[in-house]
């Protein structure tokens, strides 16, 4: 469970734009150990899910790089899943081909067919989805969506789970159900999980490490939270516990007061009149 | 009290339902009978060297009288392949080892036989344009670098008017079918190559279009699962294209069956563009009204070609609730 897993070295990258490069990321190093579950947490254009468009070899990093079980990563690949934010499904399949698209790649040759059909199943059922297996994406709600999008996901048996803000599209309610399901089959499967999250309670109830970025550009991590509370974890429990609070208050703190987005718009003008050609400053790490 | 609420709101229904039916059967009828009524108190008026302009209900006599040479024809074949029986039956019993042969019949092509002509002409046409246009259009979907060596070649040869490509195609044709025994006529293979060359434009670019405009979403997943070109192509790509593609032969199927009938009437074959020019040339006191019913055909057929062509992007299309029109 201890050897590192997933390594990331001084991950940095660049945009081309027409007034010259645009650095998004700078020195990012991160190491996760199997199983472990780690949250990404951050104001938005931190460059958060340019760090998962890397690990899942979407983006190219412009320097360092992402070495995972000991190999390079540098294409997309089936091993190092993505749960897309928006689901991503394919309007013109049903739930369950949506999830056999991914199989059929991954288990080509290994599997039969009616060990792949069983395998689908099982993985929709993972999600609580078998009832709707055999609907459209258009015919079912933005949270069953989803949860066949994970269902997608896992059926591939990635080494690393990544999600990028899988709830964030989600009301309150559904959410909450959603994180209690991944509770229970990352408890179940072990996967090692990276997410992407705005939200505060859900990153301190879900992951093990939370991982805080500083604002961009040239974004990079700013603090590292170790979440010890113990597992399983239940919403309603964790409500009045003082670790669990300590925790929440810690991540606001950082994304508060540390990395204060909005400055108030008294000060921001104040601000532009006395360094008008200054382009804002990457805050510096904490 | 709500009860009676529920009914009334049902009676309402009703009631804007038929008011839907009146106004979407009635609106229709009305402008067919204003144009009706326009042409029939114009047409005397206008003096033409066949003399006047035909009214509705001499164009629409004409129909009776080329049902009736159909009739004729018909009776005229069955006629014919009576005697050719008789004559070799009666040849036979003479001497059964004689030698006798069949002949088809070889009677003037009817206006139903012309419009048969037709549609047999664009559809072959139109198919070799769709088999031609949408693997170049999805290739250059696909690939930029294509796209930009091909696009200059799709902009300079669209606007080019069947007219113009009609000597070329009938000279390079007559050069390079060369057969004792044609299974098709030449005419009707110079109508069909012109049909496709104006006719592949829009589907080629549609799709080209459509193929470019994958969602960046669905790409991302076809790179992570690590998608095999094909499968990307036919789960991904064309799906998605299906929208731009079907746009794209809409329009290429109503060129196809306008740059038909100008084919036809100059390379003669025995079309619908032939009967009009033929009866342009012919010049009785029946051939303006014998035009009039053509174009109103020709029209007709245009409109029901368009029609199943929705209806194929319909069955087609995995979005059944897209509504097209």
């Amino acid at each position: 469970m201890s050897q590192i897993h997933l390594e990331l070295t001084k991950v940095g990258i660049e945009f081309p734009t027409p007034k010259g490069p645009f650095c998004a990321l700078r020195d990012v190093d991160l190491k996760i150990k199997k199983g472990e579950f780690v949250s990404l947490i951050g104001h938005s254009g931190c460059g958060k899910s340019t760090v998962l468009n890397i690990v899942a070899g979407l983006y190219q990093a412009t320097t360092g790089g992402v070495v995972l079980n000991g190999r390079e990563v540098n294409e997309p690949g089936p091993e190092r899943a993505v749960v897309f934010q928006n689901h991503s499904l394919l309007p013109w399949l049903t739930a369950y081909e949506n999830v056999e698209l991914g199989v059929k790649r991954v288990f080509k040759g290994k599997k039969t067919k009616a060990e792949m059909r069983d395998w689908i199943e099982h993985n929709l059922e993972l999600v609580h989805m078998t009832h709707a297996m055999h609907k459209r994406p258009d015919e079912i709600s933005g949270g069953m969506k989803q949860r066949v999008g994970i269902a997608r996901a896992l059926a591939m048996e990635p080494q690393v789970l990544l999600m990028d803000e899988p709830f964030g599209a989600l009301d309150a309610l559904t959410r909450a159900h959603l994180q209690d399901s991944l509770m229970e089959i990352q408890n179940e499967l072990g996967n090692t999980v990276i997410m992407i999250t705005h939200d505060v309670d859900e990153a301190v109830l879900l992951s093990d490490r939370i991982v805080m970025m500083t604002n961009g550009p040239a974004a990079t991590v700013g603090e590292i939270l170790e979440v010890t509370l113990p597992r399983p974890r239940n919403r309603l429990e964790l409500a009045d516990n003082a670790g669990y609070n300590g925790y929440r208050s810690a991540v606001l703190r950082f994304l508060h007061e540390k990395q204060k987005k909005v400055e108030p718009i008294a000060a921001k003008r104040a601000d532009k009149h006395r360094e008008q050609d200054t382009p804002a400053q990457a805050k510096s790490v904490a | 009290m709500s009860n009676k609420l529920a009914t009334l709101k049902f009676e309402q229904l009703k009631e804007i339902k038929w008011r839907e039916l009146i106004i979407g059967v009635s609106m229709p009828m009305i402008g067919l009978l204003v144009f009706l009524a326009l042409w029939h108190s114009v047409a005397p008026n206008i003096k033409t060297s066949l003399g006047e302009f035909p009214q509705p209900k001499q164009v629409f006599a004409q129909w009776g009288n080329l049902v009736d040479e159909y009739q004729s024809e018909q009776d005229r074949a069955t006629q014919f392949y009576e005697r050719q029986e008789k004559r070799n039956a009666e040849l036979l019993a003479k001497d059964p080892a004689a030698k006798v042969d069949t002949r088809e019949f070889s009677g003037r092509p009817t206006f139903f036989d012309k419009i048969k002509t037709s549609l047999i002409t664009v559809l072959s046409g139109f198919l070799v344009a769709t088999i031609i246009a949408i693997p170049i259009g999805i290739m250059i979907g696909l690939s930029q670098t294509l796209y930009s060596a091909i696009n200059p070649l799709i902009q300079l040869f669209k606007p080019v008017s069947p007219l113009a490509w009609l000597p070329l195609v009938t000279i390079v044709v007559s050069a390079v079918y060369v057969s004792d025994s044609p299974a098709f006529s030449k005419s009707y293979i110079i109508s069909l190559f012109t049909v496709s060359l104006c006719s592949l434009w829009p589907t080629m670019i549609n799709t080209a279009v459509g193929v470019a405009g994958v969602s960046k979403d669905l790409i991302n997943v076809s790179r992570v699962l690590r998608l095999g070109w094909f499968t990307h192509v036919v789960k991904i790509v064309l799906p998605s294209a299906i929208p731009m593609m079907f746009t794209g032969l809409r329009i290429s199927l109503g060129i196809a069956w306008m740059v038909l009938i100008a084919a036809e009437m100059l390379s003669q074959n025995p079309g619908l563009g032939k009967f009009v020019w033929d009866e342009f040339q012919n010049g009785s006191s029946e051939s303006l009204s014998r035009i009039c019913l053509a174009i109103l055909v020709i029209g007709l057929i245009g409109f029901l070609l368009d029609r199943a062509i929705l209806m194929l992007q319909t069955y087609v299309n995995w979005d059944k609730s897209a509504v097209v029109r």
